[in-house]
């Protein structure tokens, strides 16, 4: 990618996250969860990352608040490395990535107040003094339109949209600049949901912040993202613009996402590639196939395709793809 | 569409109520809901609203014990399901209604190989009950599991269901449901728990066999698209009542009720144009629910009739029925 380095705030490079599972005679079974993954997320955008489960999108989020530690590869975060796990990092680095959770159900503690749980990153990341406290939580609570009331109630008497709204405001408390949100809408109803994303897009704008936004919700992606990566048995297959992704979509796997989507609108149906239907599972990734890893589902396979795994390349300014397709045109010219 | 005019399924002022520590939880609040023969039905709703519910209503699978049934009819073919006793309505069960659940991982019996679960449902449906007919049920099973695409059903048959990916084990699922002939199939939001392409394609299976068999279907759904693609016509529920009914060519051009609005707009849609503001407010508590209309305390078109009495579906032009007092005024 041909981008000035000042102006990414995270750049993951060759990163690789394999878990152990056992062993047969060949030797260890590993998990090949993340197999090499290169993204850049520049200052004040929101990266949409999709995937179908099971593509390693998680993992790239858990490895980026240091949940994991990656087996080879680097995180540079404002140009420092912190390819390591949390316990390791210095505490700057932790203030400044956040994390919202899919199931606001179990990313908070019900045992604990709204205000217990909000108090904890103040404690951790500031030096507000205790008397300030009280106030620099309602005016949390304010960010994200709930009433100062909140913080006396618990977690399981309090609706999935309010719970997702106190885990919002949790990973703001530190005053961070990249907020990771793995999935935080997939769990709540579309009018709900709707609601978070406007908030969220809001916050955004107020705050300055960095967008990681994992889901597998395209036609979200659409509306909230600026660029879209697509994930694919722990490889990325197209990074591009969210515009460009659905007008001139390349890659097969993407096509056959985009025209998997159930849609509403006349408009919509015109943007769908009606060739490629869909076929076949993601196969698991501790028997991923040789070659390119999409070859056993791609309705334009070539035999180099199950041989040789192919490279990412640049299409267009912007648009990566990885596929034997476009490596070809590529050669070509 | 190939729909007759006959009608197979007719639920009539439906009201269900969960009994609750602190009274009963008033889930439904007179549903009403026909499917005519052949005919592609969608249920729209979100979580909570009550789809699932008037769902095992239909084939009394509620809860035992902690439901009652204040008032209502449920007619199938003529026949009043909530008068029935055991016998006709296990035969209801095994011979012409078939559900296809959200979770195939909780349907299927983890401890017993898929083929001797599908050959089960086949032994109490049809006419060979007895162990002479091993052969022919086994026989019948492998059919049923070819229709549904499974690779290698002979070697499939002898799985068990951990030994199965999520779109697979829906497909075993649904070779269940249509082992053996029903008249009404309902999905309740078979494709909900799987990724989109996996969902598109037993979306595409289930048209395709609802399709050769001349089956009806209703299918339960939380996302519009899905309704928009597979139904002939679509319910759309909230909180216990049908608020409004149409083919989609009408409800997405011309939606009425101000929820299903709120609903259509709250979509994301692919072809951009960010997202709209959605609806304001959540669903109402069951067990103190507002009188009159459910909606009112979320609509934006209240007016002092809404919370005197419910509204009643009101037939605005053919087949397209609203529940609203905008409409009738």
């Amino acid at each position: 990618m041909k981008q000035v380095t000042n102006n990414v705030i995270l750049k993951i490079e060759k990163l690789k996250k394999y878990f152990h599972i056992g062993k047969d005679k060949q030797g260890p079974i590993y998990v090949r969860a993340v197999d090499g993954v290169a993204l850049n997320i520049k200052y004040g955008e929101t990266l949409g990352l999709v995937g179908e489960s099971g593509s390693g999108k998680s993992t790239i989020a858990y490895t980026v608040v240091g949940m994991y530690r990656p087996t080879s590869g680097q995180i540079l975060f404002k140009g420092k490395n912190i390819g390591m796990e949390a316990s390791r990092r210095s505490l700057s680095s932790k203030k400044e990535i956040q994390i919202v959770f899919q199931d606001p159900g179990s990313s908070l503690n019900p045992r604990q107040t709204i205000e217990q749980i909000l108090a904890l990153p103040f404690r951790i990341h500031t030096q507000t003094p205790k008397k300030q406290l009280q106030e620099k939580m309602v005016e949390l609570l304010e960010k994200v339109e709930l009433s100062p009331d909140y913080l006396y109630k618990s977690p399981p008497s309090i609706g999935g949209g309010e719970k997702q709204m106190v885990a919002i405001a949790r990973a703001m408390a530190s005053n961070p600049s990249l907020i990771v949100l793995d999935e935080p809408t997939s769990a709540l109803d579309v009018s709900v949901q709707a609601k978070i994303i406007n908030k969220l897009i809001d916050l955004q704008k107020e705050m300055h912040l960095t967008y990681l936004f994992i889901t597998h919700d395209l036609s979200l992606m659409r509306n909230v993202a600026n660029r879209i990566a697509i994930m694919y048995l722990g490889k990325i297959c197209e990074v591009a613009e969210a515009v460009t992704f659905f007008e001139k979509p390349l890659h097969p796997y993407t096509q056959m996402l985009i025209s998997s989507v159930p849609v509403i609108t006349e408009e919509e149906k015109k943007l769908k590639p009606k060739k490629v239907i869909s076929i076949g599972e993601i196969p698991s990734p501790v028997n991923i196939p040789p070659g390119c890893s999409f070859h056993l589902r791609c309705p334009y396979k070539m035999s180099i395709c199950s041989k040789v795994d192919p490279e990412m390349i640049e299409f267009s300014p912007g648009h990566i793809v990885r596929c034997h397709l476009f490596t070809k045109l590529e050669n070509k010219k | 569409m190939k729909t007759k005019e006959n009608i197979l399924l007719d639920i009539k002022d439906l009201h269900v109520w969960y009994r609750v520590y602190g009274g009963y939880l008033k889930v439904l609040n007179g549903v009403h809901l026909m499917v005519r023969e052949g005919e592609r039905v969608g249920l729209v709703g979100e979580a909570g609203c009550g789809k699932t519910t008037t769902m095992k209503s239909i084939l009394q699978i509620l809860p035992p014990g902690d439901f009652h049934i204040p008032q209502g009819q449920i007619f199938y073919k003529g026949q009043d399901i909530l008068k029935m006793n055991f016998k006709e309505l296990q035969s209801l069960r095994s011979r012409e209604i078939a559900m296809i659940f959200q979770d195939p991982t909780a349907a299927l019996n983890p401890v017993f190989i898929i083929g001797n679960q599908i050959g089960d449902v086949i032994k109490y449906s049809s006419a060979f009950a007895e162990n002479e007919h091993k052969e022919k049920i086994k026989e019948q099973s492998i059919k049923a599991l070819k229709e549904v695409y499974l690779p290698d059903p002979e070697r499939m048959r002898i799985n068990y269901p951990f030994q199965l990916s999520g779109g697979m084990r829906q497909r075993v699922c649904i070779a269940m449901a249509i082992s053996s002939p029903r008249n009404l199939l309902i999905a309740d939001e078979p494709g909900t728990s799987l990724d989109v392409t996996i969902q598109d394609q037993i979306h595409r299976l289930l048209n395709k066999i609802v399709e050769k068999r001349n089956t009806a279907i209703i299918l339960i759904t939380h996302s519009l698209g899905v309704a928009k693609e597979m139904a002939d016509r679509i319910y759309v529920m909230y909180a216990g009542t049908i608020v409004e009914t149409a083919t989609p060519e009408v409800l997405f051009k011309n939606p009425v009720h101000p929820y299903t609005k709120g609903l259509l707009a709250s979509v994301p849609k692919i072809s951009g144009g960010g997202i709209a503001k959605g609806i304001p407010g959540k669903i109402p508590s069951y067990l103190n629910p507002p009188s009159g209309c459910r909606f009112q305390l979320r609509c934006e078109q209240e007016s002092p009739i809404c919370s005197e009495k419910p509204p009643q579906l009101f037939e605005i032009e053919n087949d397209h029925l609203v529940a609203c007092y905008l409409t009738q005024r």
